[in-house]
């Protein structure tokens, strides 16, 4: 793995690899000195084209986790507001000597370009790009749903996967990267996932994708789900005419005090909500269920550092070698 | 070419000698935890701990052995393939103010000592820390020492040094335990 | 020095049929047959090659004036003589847009200054292509440029009483609107075309019936007031299927498709590389069978390239920010070999007809297009349809390096290009310009 772009393309052995990583990085988080020397003296580059302080500070912890420098570049009032380029940014960040670059941005493949191109030889990884893909999201969310099963399960979650969870996916999946990521992702893991959403906001092309498509958030809890994951709705959408007014999103497609206590109504004891954040209480949350016990949002946050910490040592704690299990076993047997 | 150089009895028996040592030079089992660093320094650190306790029942043999992971610390990370960290695991006791051996297979360029120094740093201040290895192989690159070794075995560099133990190796077929001694065919060697 | 101005082109084999020589005196066609006297002509062996008559683009974006980093009238049709073309249609979408009889004229001269090919202006439909007000139509068609081909291309005339007028216009002096099929509100702010592809990649679709609708509306509408409609760059099934209903009922339409429709589809928009961003978007490998057979049987009638050539920096960015365009012209015929003859679906008297003749037909190109026959105008293509080459933009001669085939092994090769009986290229290579650009410089 040299970059990690996207989790459409991510095998299901690398998927495990990182949150198997991600569960020993956690355990650095419970510790007093929250630090590991394994990227000292490597260089990480957040660069954010879009306004994103959660997750902008959830890869700098996890990169400071593991000592490496940190660089955060808000493209906002910087040279690239006043016109620089994609390129010039990357190839100033590579004269800079980056390791790293861990980009945001509006435009989808943006992380791609970066990575594809000869602009810079640094490791990419995608914090976002446009409504294309948010793999670190969905890699903390299975980690998260990983970690819940195998607890109440009262097994180690270390090398498990998700087979025959169902998860239910709500909300504006058109634009959403995050949905994307997690389709992908989950289903590589062997989840059983189902989108729900008005079908303005789901993508024409979306009966190719590897889960079902339902409109009824009501018949969707109804086949009880084992996790709901809320998306958020911008209200603006509102106004391109996806759906006509915030209350009638609300009414059929949000997590409302009456679809959350039909969970419990369902006997649905384990079912866990996630959100990506940041939520709309109102709109497709509401307040009670995003308080909840079975709300993972904190979770998520905190799962976030231990798998970005993952993905960051799997891209960057090996420079100069390509992947190659005999030369690693022949390393071993002589040390 | 392969010779073997210790059977599972002669390991065995080393391991029965360190214990008596370890205890020995503790003064008893007062305040021992055995870190072992994966993959077969800790399976060690289990039989030395199940030694102790036969030597001595005031042991515990559950309560101080741990595992300790140095991937992160370690000093070539960069020059190397990925590899996925091992867990880190401390008794429950922990390591403050403890007298930590840590146990490890084959000692050599003493690089992954050091970086287990490292390590133990960020999880505690134990009283002192020893070190046990099964095998020291010399060509040490560091100014580190063994305080107890199983056996001391003169090596080529181009030699390599193969542990096998049932815990960890009977997968691959290895049922019975041996250290071996393999040497690289000649034209390689030449290289 | 004076060049040579006899040629004969020995051995060669007029549209892949038969074998015969071309001779060539003073600009025309002076014997065509076997064993014809060489005495005082320059020899080109053609033994090998077909011969074709001289290329005519419907649809080239020079983007001169205003955009001459991308492209002169120079660099492009020197592309052009170099891709087997001896004339093309300079699209409208200049910097001042050529929405009047100045800026038409200025490009023909500019054309016959350089003197590689035939350079035919298309007047623009709407004044600044902005769709709200008739340009002055005629005078473009009565001035020296003579224009018979309108088109906004870049834009679509979409108000419909724009376009039904603009229809009924051009009927007093014998023009075509062609159009940029496109409903702007169903494609604001798309990037590919819309489909599986889009649904993953996460860029804003691009669907079919943006095109189809508005395709429909005008053969109606050109069938209604009984006018002469062109359709720019036909990129999908269901475009296909409404012309061909359109052409059994006798409506007086033509279409275009373009070489890169022709075999490229939106899987390469995976690369997320702009080079593939183009507009209309590339499409499905079903459009791109449906398009090669209605070019087959005639539904579409020609092949236009779409040259857009485009300044590196326009490419080398964000999928989302990237211009839209590809360069063609020195690569079409070679794309149309590939994709039309090797396939069976086409022979090379097919090629003549879709990249020659027709084309010449809807632009009133009176010269072009012609038989290879005595007495005719000496514009011909000589090509090699055994060569393999790779694409490599940066020894083109266009400015544009936004090919979309940049190293792929293509078949067929422009070995000759003759306009107006003077080589532009010989030997695969660019000669000299016409000897009367000259003459042209001094007006």
């Amino acid at each position: 793995m040299r970059h990690l772009l996207s989790t459409h393309d991510l095998s299901r052995a690398d998927a495990i690899r990182i949150l198997d990583t991600a569960e020993e990085m956690s355990a650095v988080n419970d510790r007093e000195v929250k630090k590991l020397p394994a990227l000292r003296g490597r260089t990480v580059v957040n660069l954010f084209f879009e306004d994103s302080t959660r997750t902008r500070i959830s890869f700098e912890a996890a990169a400071k986790r593991l000592s490496a420098d940190v660089i955060n570049f808000a493209a906002k009032g910087s040279s690239v507001s006043k016109g620089e380029s994609l390129k010039d940014t990357a190839q100033t960040l590579e004269a800079i000597g980056a390791d790293a670059v861990v980009i945001r941005h509006p435009a989808s493949g943006a992380a791609q370009r970066l990575a594809t191109t000869d602009w810079i030889s640094a490791a990419v990884v995608n914090a976002g790009d446009g409504t294309h893909e948010h793999p670190t999201q969905a890699l903390l969310d299975a980690f998260t749903l990983r970690r819940h099963w195998a607890k109440l399960a009262g097994t180690p979650s270390g090398g498990t996967d998700l087979a025959g969870a169902k998860v239910t996916i709500v909300g504006d999946v058109l634009h959403s990267r995050v949905a994307r990521s997690n389709v992908w992702l989950l289903t590589t893991l062997g989840a059983q996932v189902t989108l729900v959403a008005p079908p303005t906001l789901l993508p024409i092309g979306v009966e190719h994708w590897p889960c079902t498509v339902a409109y009824d958030f009501d018949e969707a809890i109804d086949a009880k789900p084992d996790a709901i994951m809320m998306l958020r709705v911008q209200a603006e959408r509102m106004n391109a005419s996806y759906f006509p007014s915030t209350g009638e999103y609300s009414r059929r497609w949000g997590l409302g005090d009456e679809r959350f206590a039909r969970l419990a109504e369902l006997g649905l004891a384990d079912t866990v909500i996630l959100h990506p954040g940041p939520m709309v209480r109102g709109l497709e949350i509401s307040s009670t269920a995003a308080d909840s016990a079975r709300s993972q949002v904190l979770r998520q946050v905190a799962n976030g550092v231990s798998v970005r910490m993952a993905v960051l040592y799997l891209l960057l704690s090996s420079g100069l070698y390509a992947q190659d299990a005999t030369a690693a076993h022949a390393k071993e047997s002589a040390s | 070419m392969r010779r073997i150089v210790l059977s599972a009895g002669d390991i065995d028996r080393a391991l029965t000698r360190i214990a008596h040592e370890i205890l020995e030079a503790n003064k008893g089992p007062e305040g021992l935890v055995l870190l072992g660093i994966p993959r077969r320094g800790y399976p060690l650190a289990v039989r030395l701990a199940a030694k102790l306790a036969a030597a001595d029942p005031a042991v515990d043999p559950e309560r101080i052995v741990g595992q300790l992971d140095i991937t992160m610390f370690r000093d070539d990370l960069a020059r190397q393939p990925t590899r996925p960290p091992a867990r880190t695991v401390l008794p429950a006791g922990g390591i403050d103010d403890r007298v930590v051996v840590l146990v490890d297979d084959v000692l050599f360029s003493g690089r992954t000592i050091r970086a287990a120094l490292d390590a133990i740093v960020d999880l505690g201040r134990p009283r002192s820390v020893r070190l046990a290895v099964l095998v020291d192989r010399g060509h040490r690159e560091l100014p580190i020492r063994a305080d107890h070794v199983g056996k001391n075995l003169p090596t080529s560099r181009a030699e390599k040094v193969r542990v096998r133990l049932a815990e960890v190796d009977a997968g691959a077929g290895f049922a019975e335990d041996l250290v071996a001694i393999e040497s690289l065919p000649a034209q390689e060697e030449a290289r | 020095m004076t060049e040579p101005t006899r040629f004969l082109l020995s051995g060669a084999s007029l549209y892949g049929e038969r074998t015969a020589d071309i001779l060539v005196a003073d600009g025309r066609i002076a014997e065509v047959g076997t064993g014809l006297d060489a005495s005082g002509a320059s020899v080109v062996d053609a033994d090998g090659l077909v011969a074709l008559p001289g290329l005519v683009d419907v649809h080239t974006h020079l983007r001169e004036p205003g955009r001459e980093d991308a492209e002169t009238v120079e660099t492009g049709t020197r592309a052009a003589a170099l891709g087997g073309y001896t004339a093309v249609h300079a699209m409208a979408n200049s910097n001042p847009v050529a929405d009047t009889a100045g800026v038409v004229e200025q490009v023909q001269t500019l054309g016959r200054r350089a003197g590689w090919a035939e350079v035919r202006p298309v007047g623009a439909v709407t004044v600044g292509l902005a769709g709200e007000q008739l340009a002055e139509l005629g005078a473009m068609a009565d001035s020296a440029a003579a224009v018979r081909m309108f088109s906004d291309d870049g834009i679509c005339v979409h108000d419909p009483v724009l376009m039904r007028r603009a229809l009924e216009y051009v009927k007093a002096f014998d023009g075509v609107v062609a159009q940029h099929a496109q409903e702007p509100r169903l494609t604001a702010g798309a990037q590919m075309n819309e489909g599986i592809v889009s649904a993953v990649l996460g860029l804003p679709g691009w669907p079919a019936v943006a095109e189809e609708s508005i395709i429909a509306r005008d053969v109606l509408l050109a069938a209604h007031v009984g006018s002469r409609l062109h359709v720019c760059h036909v990129s999908t099934a269901g475009s296909v299927e409404i012309i061909r209903w359109a052409k059994a009922r006798g409506i007086d339409v033509t279409a275009e498709v373009t070489p890169h429709h022709l075999w490229l589809t939106d899987e390469l928009a995976r690369t997320y590389n702009p080079v593939y961003k183009v507009n209309p978007p590339l499409r499905t490998d079903d459009d791109v069978q449906a398009l090669r057979a209605a070019l087959a049987d005639g539904t579409i009638d020609v092949v236009g390239t779409d040259h857009a050539p485009h300044p590196s920096e326009h490419k080398e960015c964000e999928w989302a920010q990237a211009a839209m365009g590809m360069t063609g012209l020195e690569t079409a015929l070679s794309v149309v070999q590939h994709t039309m003859v090797e396939s069976g679906l086409m022979t090379w008297r097919d090629v003549a007809r879709t990249m020659s003749e027709v084309p010449a037909r809807i632009g009133r190109v009176a010269d072009q297009g012609r038989p290879i026959a005595a007495g005719e105008p000496a514009h011909l293509t000589l090509v090699d349809p055994a060569a393999r080459w790779t694409v490599d933009p940066a020894v083109q001669a266009t400015k544009g390096r936004n090919s979309p085939f940049a190293g792929r092994e293509l078949p067929g090769r422009v070995v000759a290009t003759f306009y107006a009986g003077h080589p532009t290229v010989l030997d695969g290579a660019l000669n000299t310009p016409h000897p009367a650009a000259e003459s042209a410089g001094a007006r």
